[in-house]
C-alpha cells in the first residue's frame, strides 16, 4: 500500500503539515515500512510459545506461555507523524492477531482521507476499518466510539485527552497504551562538543516544525556554555533553511490554524533570539530560539508541540536536574556531554520515556528498543516486538498427566504432618537449586 | 495517627530521597520480609484462623510457603533482574551504547483481598519492593485479623520511611485514591477493579488488576475419572471454595457426568469424613453477607451431595448441583464458595461455545487423557491461565506469569513478572559524539543525494539485516 501509493501520501503530507518529501519519506513512508518488514520476518517467532523453566513437581508436564490475540483493538493516531503514528502500532495489533479499528487523527485530514480509501484495497475489510468522521468534533467522536468495547485501545496525543481516553476504557475493563507528549528537556553541559550538540539539537527541534513528540522542548544550558551554543545555533539554523525559512522547501507549517495561535502567544517569553517571524495565513512561524526563559513563563507550562525552543541558563548540573525533576516526566530526557559521569547522573537522577545522550530523537527509531512513556507522558510501549506483545495476551498453560497421581495426593485432605513435611522437604529442595519454587 | 495524605507523602519523600535505588537496600528489606515470615509463622497462622478457620496444613502450604518461596527467588535474582537488558545494535550505532533499563514508577499502593489475606497482598508487595519502589499496603478489613497483624509487623521489619500498612475500609480506601500513585495493585471483585481504575485514570496511573471470573471445567470422557474427581474437588473446596481460580462449574456430558459425580461423593467423604462440619480439615465462609449470598445459590438445580448450611458457624458443605441450568442464578455470578454446578452439555463444541458465551475467565481448565481435546479446548478458548488434568497448578510455576484478560484483569506477575510489573524500562541510548558527518545526512538543506544514502542504509530487508538511519 505504502509503495504503490507513495507519492499520493507525499502530496497528503504536504497539505497537512507541508511535510518536506526528505522527512515524509524517512520519519513517515521508510519507518513503517521497516515495521512491517521487521514484523514479518520475526512473526513467526514471535508466535511460537515460550516454554518456561519448570520445577520438581510439573518435570513431567508440559509448560509454556501461549501468545494470545486480544479480540478487537483501537488505534487513535496522531496528527504530527499521521501515518506513522497510528501505522507502527496498527502493524504491532495486525501481527498479533487482532482485528483492528483505526482512527487516524481528523486534524491532517488529508492524510486520513487518503488511508481510509486506501487500506480497505490492500487488507481484509471484514478484519480492519479505518473511521474517520471528517472534520467534525473531535473530541465528541471520539467518546462516541469509546462507548464500544475494545479489548485495548492505543492512543498517541495529548495528556488530557489520555485521561479522557484511560476513563472511558475503565467501563469494559480495557487495557490501555497512552503515548502522550510532555515537556522533553534536553541538557547541555559545558563538557561538550557545542558544535555537534547545537545540530542535533536543532534539527531535532525544527524538523517538522518542531511538531514532535520527541523533539527537545526546553534547553538547560550550562551557563559557561551557553554564549558558545547560542553562535551555533545561529550558524547552523541558517545553515538549514537559509535566512528566510519561509523560503525553504525542507521547513514544515504548523497543522492548524488554532495550534499556530497558542503558539504564537508563546513567543512573548523571555528574549528573541533567532526567529519570531510569523505569518498565519501559511501557518508559518520561524524556527525560533528563546533567551532568558524563567521557569515560570507560560512557554514551562505545557509542551511547545511547534518550531520554539526555549534556553533556560543554569550554573550547574544539580540546578538542571532539580528544574527536570520538578515537572512531570516527560517522553525523553536528553543530555549533551563527553563526561560520562554528567550522562550517568542524569539518566540516574531522573526518570522519563526514553533517555539519549549526544542525540535527539533518535532513540525510537530503533525496533529493538521499547518506545512508550511513564507518569504523565503515558503508559505502556511499542516498536518491533514491543507492538507485538502490547497487542498480546499471555496465557500461562499447563499440561499435565492425568493418569499419573503419585505426588498430587500428599495436597489432600485428610491432612497429615507427614505429608506436609514432605511438601516443605520438596520445596526446599527446589528452592535451593533452581532459585524458586511452587507447591506442589 | 498519621492521615492517608502524611503517609502518601512521607514515602513520596523518601523515595525522591533515592534509598531505594541500591541493591543493598532492596536485598535488605528482602532479607526482613523473609524473617517476618519465619519468625511470626504462629502469629499468622492462628490470624488466618480467625479470619477464615484456614487449616494450617493450607495456610503453611497456600500462604506462609508461597509468599517465602516468592522472596527468596526475588533474592536470588535481584541483581540478574536489575540489569540493563542490552539490545541488537545496527551498522549504524555500532558505536553507540543501546538498553533497556529498569526504573521503579516510585510509590505504589497495593490493595489485597480477603481470601488469601497474607499471600495476595504481600507477593506483589514483593515485586514492588524487589523493583526500588516504595509501598503502601492497604490489606482487606474484611479479613481483619490478618490485616491488623500485617500492619503490626510490618513496620518492626521494614523501613519505616518507605513502607506502610493502612488498615481500614471503604471510607480509607477511597481516601487513598484520592493521592497521586505511580502504579496500583488491585487484587478483588470487578466492581470494586472498575471503580480503581476510574481513580488510576484522573492521574495517568497505571494499573494491575487481578479480578475474578467463573473458571470453566470441562471432563471428557477419556479422563480417568477417579484422579479427575480428586483434583477438581481438591481444587473447589481449598479454603472452603474462596480461591480466584478454583474450577467454578463443571461441562460434561450426561455420560461423564454419571460417573464424575459418584466419584466425587467418594471422594469428599475421603476427604472430609461422613459429615464435614466435623473435619478440621476445611475452612469457613469469610463472613454472614457472602454466607447469605451462597446460601441463596443452593437451589439451583438439584443437590447431589451436600447442601447443609450453620449460619452461626459460617458453614456451608462441600456441595455438588447437578441439572444446572445457564440461566440459573448460580451461573451468573463467580461462586466463591463450596459449591459445584455440574452443566450436562452434548459434546465439545457445546461446551466451547457455551465457554466462549461468557467473559474470559482467570482460569479455565479441561480433563482429558487425548491430547486433541485438550488442544482444541486450548485454541478456541482465551483466559488468564489454563491448565489440563489438574486445576490451580498454573498459579504456583513463578517461572509463568499469573493474572486476567478482558474482565478477569489486566497485567501479570509472579517470579521476574512481578519486577517487571513495577519497573519502568526506559530506552536508552548512549550515542558518540564524533561520526558528524553521517549525521549530517540528515540535516537540511535536504538533498536526494543524501536522502539515498539514508534509505539505503536505513532499509530493513525481508528476512534480512536490521539497518536503521543514523
Amino acid at each position: 500500500m505504502l509503495e504503490n501509493n507513495e507519492s499520493q501520501f507525499l502530496k497528503a503530507l504536504q497539505h497537512d503539515l507541508h511535510k518536506p518529501k526528505f522527512e515524509a519519506l524517512l520519519s513517515e513512508i521508510a519507518v513503517i515500512k521497516n515495521e512491517a518488514i521487521y514484523a514479518a520476518n520475526n512473526l513467526e517467532e514471535w508466535m511460537e510459545p515460550e516454554y518456561v523453566e519448570k520445577t520438581l513437581s510439573t518435570a513431567l508436564d508440559e509448560c509454556y506461555v501461549l501468545k494470545e490475540p486480544l479480540g478487537v483493538v483501537l488505534v487513535i493516531g496522531h496528527w504530527s507523524f499521521p501515518l506513522q503514528l497510528c501505522l507502527i502500532p496498527f502493524i504491532g495489533a495486525v501481527s498479533a492477531g487482532n482485528c483492528v479499528v483505526v482512527r487516524p487523527s481528523e486534524t491532517a485530514s488529508n492524510t486520513a482521507e487518503l488511508l481510509q480509501n486506501l487500506l480497505p484495497k490492500y487488507l481484509d475489510n471484514e478484519c480492519y476499518h479505518v473511521i474517520y468522521g471528517g472534520h467534525k468534533d473531535a473530541q465528541n467522536d471520539l467518546s462516541d466510539l469509546l462507548q464500544h468495547k475494545f479489548d485495548h485501545v492505543f492512543y498517541t496525543g495529548d495528556a488530557t485527552t489520555g485521561k479522557l481516553v484511560m476513563q472511558a476504557a475503565t467501563k469494559f475493563l480495557t487495557p490501555v497504551t497512552l503515548v502522550l507528549a510532555g515537556k522533553n528537556p534536553c541538557y547541555i553541559d559545558r563538557n561538550c562538543d557545542i558544535y555537534m550538540a547545537a545540530r542535533r539539537i536543532a534539527w531535532a527541534r525544527f524538523v517538522n516544525a518542531g511538531q514532535n513528540l520527541l523533539a527537545p522542548d526546553y534547553v538547560l544550558c550550562h551557563a559557561d556554555v551557553h554564549d558558545k551554543l547560542l553562535k551555533e545555533l545561529y550558524t547552523c539554523v541558517t545553515e538549514f533553511y537559509g535566512e528566510a525559512p519561509e523560503k525553504s522547501p525542507d521547513f514544515g507549517r504548523l497543522v492548524s490554524i488554532e495550534h499556530y495561535q497558542k503558539l504564537k502567544e508563546l513567543l512573548g517569553c523571555g528574549k528573541l533570539f533567532i526567529g519570531g517571524k510569523s505569518d498565519e495565513g501559511i501557518k508559518y512561524i520561524a524556527p525560533t530560539i528563546l533567551l532568558d526563559v524563567k521557569e515560570n513563563d507560560p512557554i514551562m507550562e505545557k509542551d511547545i508541540f511547534g518550531p520554539v525552543l526555549p534556553i533556560i541558563k543554569v550554573c550547574a548540573l544539580e540546578e538542571a536536574i532539580n528544574i527536570i525533576r520538578k515537572r512531570e516526566k516527560p517522553l525523553a530526557v536528553y543530555v549533551y556531554s563527553s563526561n560520562f559521569k554528567v550522562i550517568s547522573e542524569v539518566m540516574s537522577r531522573t526518570s522519563s520515556g526514553c533517555f539519549c545522550s549526544n542525540d535527539s530523537g533518535m532513540q525510537n527509531m530503533f525496533l529493538t528498543l521499547p518506545f512508550g512513556g511513564v507518569g504523565g507522558s503515558g503508559m505502556g510501549c511499542c516498536h518491533g516486538k514491543y507492538g507485538f506483545d502490547t497487542f498480546s495476551h499471555r496465557r500461562a498453560c499447563i499440561l499435565r498427566n492425568i493418569g499419573i497421581e503419585c505426588v498430587t495426593y500428599l495436597r489432600y485432605p485428610p491432612y497429615v504432618d507427614k505429608n506436609l513435611s514432605l511438601i516443605l522437604w520438596a520445596s526446599s529442595l527446589s528452592r535451593r537449586s533452581s532459585g524458586w519454587c511452587q507447591i506442589s | 495517627m498519621s492521615s492517608t495524605k502524611e503517609v502518601a507523602a512521607r514515602l513520596r519523600e523518601a523515595f525522591n530521597s533515592g534509598k531505594t535505588r541500591t541493591a543493598e537496600f532492596r536485598l535488605k528489606q528482602l532479607k526482613a520480609m523473609l524473617n517476618l515470615m519465619k519468625e511470626n509463622e504462629g502469629a499468622l497462622l492462628e490470624a488466618l484462623k480467625k479470619d477464615l478457620r484456614k487449616p494450617n496444613f493450607e495456610s503453611i502450604i497456600s500462604e506462609v510457603l508461597f509468599t517465602k518461596n516468592e522472596i527468596v527467588c526475588a533474592i536470588n535474582n535481584l541483581t540478574e533482574w536489575m540489569k540493563p537488558e542490552y539490545v541488537e545494535k545496527t551498522l549504524v550505532t555500532k558505536l553507540d551504547t543501546c538498553f533497556i533499563k529498569k526504573e521503579p514508577f516510585g510509590v505504589a499502593l497495593i490493595i489485597g483481598p480477603w481470601n488469601y489475606p497474607i499471600q495476595l497482598v504481600l507477593t506483589p508487595f514483593i515485586g514492588a519492593v524487589a523493583a526500588g519502589n516504595c509501598a503502601i499496603l492497604k490489606p482487606s478489613e474484611v479479613s481483619p485479623n490478618s490485616s491488623q497483624l500485617l500492619s503490626e509487623l510490618l513496620p518492626k521489619y521494614l523501613d519505616k520511611d518507605c513502607f506502610a500498612v493502612v488498615c481500614g475500609g471503604v471510607k480509607e480506601t477511597t481516601e487513598l485514591l484520592e493521592e497521586k500513585f505511580d502504579y496500583i495493585f488491585f487484587t478483588g471483585g470487578t466492581h470494586v477493579g472498575k471503580i480503581i481504575m476510574t481513580a488510576a485514570a484522573k492521574h495517568l496511573t497505571p494499573v494491575s488488576l487481578e479480578l475474578g471470573g467463573k473458571n470453566p471445567c470441562y471432563v471428557d470422557k477419556s479422563c480417568d475419572i477417579n484422579n479427575t474427581a480428586h483434583r477438581i474437588a481438591w481444587a473447589r473446596f481449598l479454603n472452603m471454595g474462596q480461591t480466584c481460580i478454583a474450577p467454578d462449574y463443571v461441562l460434561c456430558t450426561k455420560a461423564v457426568r454419571e460417573e464424575l459425580v459418584p466419584a466425587l461423593i467418594n471422594c469428599l467423604e475421603e476427604f472430609y469424613g461422613k459429615n464435614p462440619q466435623e473435619s478440621e480439615d476445611l475452612g469457613r465462609i469469610i463472613n454472614e453477607k457472602h454466607f447469605n449470598r451462597l446460601k441463596a445459590l443452593l437451589s439451583s438445580g438439584k443437590v447431589a451431595v451436600g447442601g447443609q448450611t450453620d449460619e452461626k458457624d459460617k458453614y456451608i458443605a462441600p456441595t455438588v448441583l447437578v441439572d444446572v441450568k445457564e440461566t440459573d442464578p448460580v451461573m451468573q455470578e463467580e461462586i466463591f464458595g463450596p459449591i459445584l454446578p455440574i452443566v450436562d452439555v452434548e459434546n465439545i463444541d457445546e461446551a466451547i461455545a457455551f465457554m466462549n458465551r461468557h467473559e474470559k475467565p482467570l482460569a479455565l481448565y479441561v480433563y482429558s487423557a487425548d491430547n486433541k481435546v485438550v488442544k482444541d479446548v486450548l485454541e478456541r478458548t482465551s483466559s488468564g491461565g489454563f491448565c489440563s488434568n489438574d486445576c490451580i497448578m498454573q498459579m504456583t510455576l513463578f517461572s509463568l506469569p499469573f493474572g486476567g484478560v478482558g474482565d478477569s484483569g489486566m497485567g501479570m506477575y509472579h517470579g521476574r513478572f512481578s519486577f517487571d510489573t513495577f519497573s519502568h524500562k526506559r530506552a536508552c541510548m548512549l550515542r558518540s559524539a564524533g561520526m558528524e558527518k553521517i549525521s549530517a545526512l540528515r540535516y537540511p538543506p535536504y538533498g536526494s543525494h543524501n536522502l539515498s544514502i539514508i534509505e539505503w542504509t536505513t532499509e530493513i530487508k525481508e528476512k534480512g539485516s536490521v539497518c536503521c538511519i543514523m
